[in-house]
């Protein structure tokens, strides 16, 4: 009997972009709860639980991405105004910026071309088809410009968008215990190398181990979307694919 | 922080319009960031009011790309037939683009440091 006003209040929601926008940062604030419980472990990523959780709801309520997007775009617009902000933390970065700048180009163009040669060469070995490898190839780039890249290239820029998230979360979860095992101690090494690989889940992740490798990986992430986008693109057709 | 929050979304405004205008291979919000950073090297300090709603925006930077990796739902097909391909690429050439760029940087600095101490 009570059924039916249930129905219409999740008619109501479902239409409404509260819900999910609301669902999104409940899920957000319970993944980042799981991950400080657990004593800030790497492993604990809170952007993937948090994906985790909204697909487990998304499943189970038969709610497509489209009407889960509607709700969730007011987040996903913020990337473009924290993408801005990062001048805030790189502009008190500036003394160390202009001793630095050589090492971080060389190190930037060196590091561009060994993720993504080294994903193409991996994922062609293992038989992915053309446009796999083609949406694969600049997986290491903030996602709007890698999107860029991939169409460019051929490839399938929402499944690029879908890769580039994927390789945030592992630079995240193995940047730090790579660099211990490296023997990297300078947090601007570890900002430079975080963002050129995993761009903003990675400067996510370096914020969150001090100011100064969050501020090196968001410099990181701004120059390697630049140069990827000057340089991959010529490159990769001069290697043979797309064009 | 409201006019803050203005200056950010101007920033990124023109940032999108001068891509659009000149073509230049990069996202707008990355042209806003050189704008908004040739602005503070032009006034010589951060305003408390940017200061704000600047670490306001980053501290939380992973929640932003939570949207975008629900997506993966979409592409659950193609993920699924090609799972070992992508997924061994993904890690491996995660941990070569980290160690590359590290190591190369690291070294630099060192050549730098060394070659430095030489001329002296």
């Amino acid at each position: 009997m009570n059924d039916a006003p249930l129905i219409d209040v999740w008619v109501y929601l479902a239409e409404t972009p509260l819900l999910w926008l609301t669902l999104t940062l409940v899920a957000y604030v319970l993944a980042f709860g799981l991950y400080r419980a657990s004593g800030s472990s790497p492993l604990v990523n809170p952007v993937a639980l948090a994906v985790l959780i909204l697909i487990g709801l998304l499943l189970a309520s038969g709610t497509s991405y489209d009407s889960y997007f509607a709700g969730a775009q007011f987040v996903h617009f913020l990337l473009g105004p924290a993408t801005v902000s990062l001048a805030v933390p790189l502009y008190r970065q500036r003394a160390k910026l202009t001793t630095l700048w050589l090492p971080i180009l060389v190190a930037l163009v060196c590091g561009i071309f060994a993720a993504a040669l080294s994903a193409l060469a991996i994922a062609a070995v293992f038989g992915a088809d053309v446009a796999t490898l083609l949406s694969l190839a600049p997986k290491s780039v903030t996602a709007p410009v890698a999107m860029g890249i991939a169409e460019q290239l051929g490839g399938h820029p929402s499944l690029t968008a879908v890769l580039v998230v994927a390789t945030g979360i592992l630079g995240a979860v193995m940047g730090t215990p790579l660099f211990r095992w490296l023997r990297i101690r300078e947090d601007s090494v570890k900002g430079i190398a975080m963002g050129v690989t995993s761009h903003g889940i990675g400067t996510a992740r370096a914020f969150q181990v001090s100011g100064e490798m969050g501020a090196f990986s968001g410099l990181a992430m701004a120059l390697s979307a630049f140069a990827s986008a000057l340089l991959l693109p010529p490159v990769l057709s001069w290697i043979g694919f797309g064009g | 922080m409201l006019g803050a929050l203005t200056l950010i979304l101007v920033c990124q405004l023109v940032g999108e319009v001068l891509v659009g205008v000149t073509g230049l291979p990069v996202p707008g919000p990355v042209a806003g960031m050189v704008l908004l950073l040739a602005g503070l090297f032009a006034r010589g300090r951060v305003d408390e009011g940017l200061d704000t709603a600047t670490t306001g925006l980053l501290s939380h930077l992973s929640l932003l790309f939570v949207p975008a990796g629900v997506g993966v739902m979409v592409h659950w097909d193609s993920l699924r037939s090609g799972w070992l391909a992508m997924g061994l690429a993904l890690v491996v050439s995660t941990l070569i683009g980290l160690a590359v760029t590290a190591l190369v940087m690291q070294g630099m600095q060192a050549l730098m440091a060394r070659s430095g101490a030489a001329d002296e």
